[in-house]
């Protein structure tokens, strides 16, 4: 289990077709060596590291010098550009939607497919720590979503979002959102292959997360500011905000909406089709599809 | 941040390459880790030793090489020295900075037999 928020491997699902769960590693047959993990801490040896008499200099012995230069999210990267290529195949704009939890993210995205819906095609990938209760409101919407638990995992990564992917069979030339888990930490760092990341930030939680959380708003393309309607019972400095917001990444596009009164809603909508349209030009097959004429 | 999860990439990393390579034993691994890679090294070296217990890199020794973090500043056009994301040019005081290294998580090399 992580050190620091918990997150391990081997214990994420997928839903699958009839929404009971599956264990996504079967699939997976590299994962299997990682299971012992769980009792290492039995031990309680909270060594760092071994010291210098353990030291081997290169050529004393058989051992040798292996110059490698990988990256090491480089696994999840390969599962992500795959993710992408079949994005692009299919003219799929796929979204990573990232916040931290209580943000409001789900009541946005149920909003924005109640409004989009019969506009274009959409599908949502849910990402939760536990329960499908997210993917049962998406679904109420009448989108098709699939949820994904991670378990003790506190991000989606690009291997699960593949599966899913599959499971889900998300129409050509569709809008994708995949809603990852509640955390604005760790979902920065795992590229699982979208068009872009979106940050959803409410009002309720201070102006100052973009400088305490620089990672998530620094790989972010739009910064959704979410629940302004609260902005009269609050304290809550909306230019510092954007500032901070501005400082930790000068190219981040700000939107201040609002899910529940609908406020600025129509800016994302916006947003949205402007992408849909930017992943559709020059589309080999499907820009001359109905869907994308009537679009704008 | 999620130091378990990257230490289990390096042993994915280093599983594929083993076979790759041909080599059983991993004795020393020798990481990148950059100033604004938000990593924590201390508790990268606690999951490293025990994400690799009974693997083929069990007991190896980990060595991290730090790379301070470096942004290009559009004002003064050069580079300077950043030790956060979020910091300020510190020659103009501006924020239209680009980072240019200090973001590395790479594995650099192995000792291996």
């Amino acid at each position: 289990m992580c050190t620091v928020c918990g997150c391990s491997e081997g214990e994420s699902r997928i839903e699958d077709a009839n929404n009971k769960h599956h264990h996504e590693n079967s699939h997976d047959h590299e994962q299997h060596d990682h299971e012992h993990h769980d009792h290492s801490h039995k031990a309680h040896e909270h060594h760092y590291g071994h010291g210098p008499a353990h030291a081997h200099a290169p050529g004393m012995s058989q051992a040798r010098m292996v110059q490698i230069e990988q990256d090491i999210l480089g696994k999840n990267n390969e599962y992500a550009n795959a993710n992408r290529s079949v994005f692009s195949e299919k003219g799929i704009l796929a979204l990573n939607l990232v916040s931290s939890p209580g943000s409001g993210k789900t009541t946005l995205l149920t909003r924005t497919l109640q409004d989009l819906k019969d506009e274009m095609a959409l599908s949502v990938i849910e990402g939760d720590q536990e329960t499908s209760q997210d993917a049962d409101r998406i679904r109420a919407t009448g989108v098709p979503a699939i949820q994904i638990n991670t378990g003790k995992g506190c991000h989606l990564d690009a291997h699960q979002v593949g599966h899913a992917f599959e499971h889900l069979a998300p129409a050509e030339a569709s809008v994708l959102m995949i809603e990852n888990v509640g955390n604005l930490v760790c979902p920065a760092a795992f590229d699982l292959g979208e068009a872009h990341k979106v940050a959803i930030l409410s009002v309720t939680e201070g102006e100052d997360k973009p400088i305490k959380y620089p990672d998530m708003f620094y790989a972010a393309d739009l910064l959704l500011l979410n629940k302004i309607d609260l902005l009269p019972y609050l304290n809550f400095d909306v230019d510092k905000c954007i500032e901070y917001a501005q400082r930790v990444n000068p190219r981040i596009q700000i939107l201040q909406v609002s899910a529940s009164s609908g406020e600025g809603m129509s800016d994302w909508y916006q947003w949205i089709r402007l992408a849909h349209q930017t992943r559709l030009i020059g589309h080999q097959k499907l820009n001359k599809t109905e869907k994308t004429t009537e679009m704008i | 941040m999620h130091e378990m999860s990257l230490c289990e990439g390096v042993l994915q990393v280093l599983q594929t390459e083993a076979k790759k390579q041909g080599f059983n034993k991993v004795k020393a691994v020798w990481l990148e880790i950059g100033d604004l890679s938000s990593v924590e090294p201390e508790a990268m070296l606690f999951s490293f030793d025990v994400v690799t217990r009974n693997s083929l890199a069990d007991g190896a020794t980990l060595n991290i090489i730090n790379v301070p973090g470096q942004a290009w500043c559009m004002q003064c056009a050069k580079n300077v020295a950043v030790k956060q994301r979020f910091d300020e040019c510190p020659e103009c005081a501006g924020y239209q900075l680009q980072v240019t290294a200090g973001d590395e998580m790479k594995i650099k090399e192995l000792e291996v037999e």
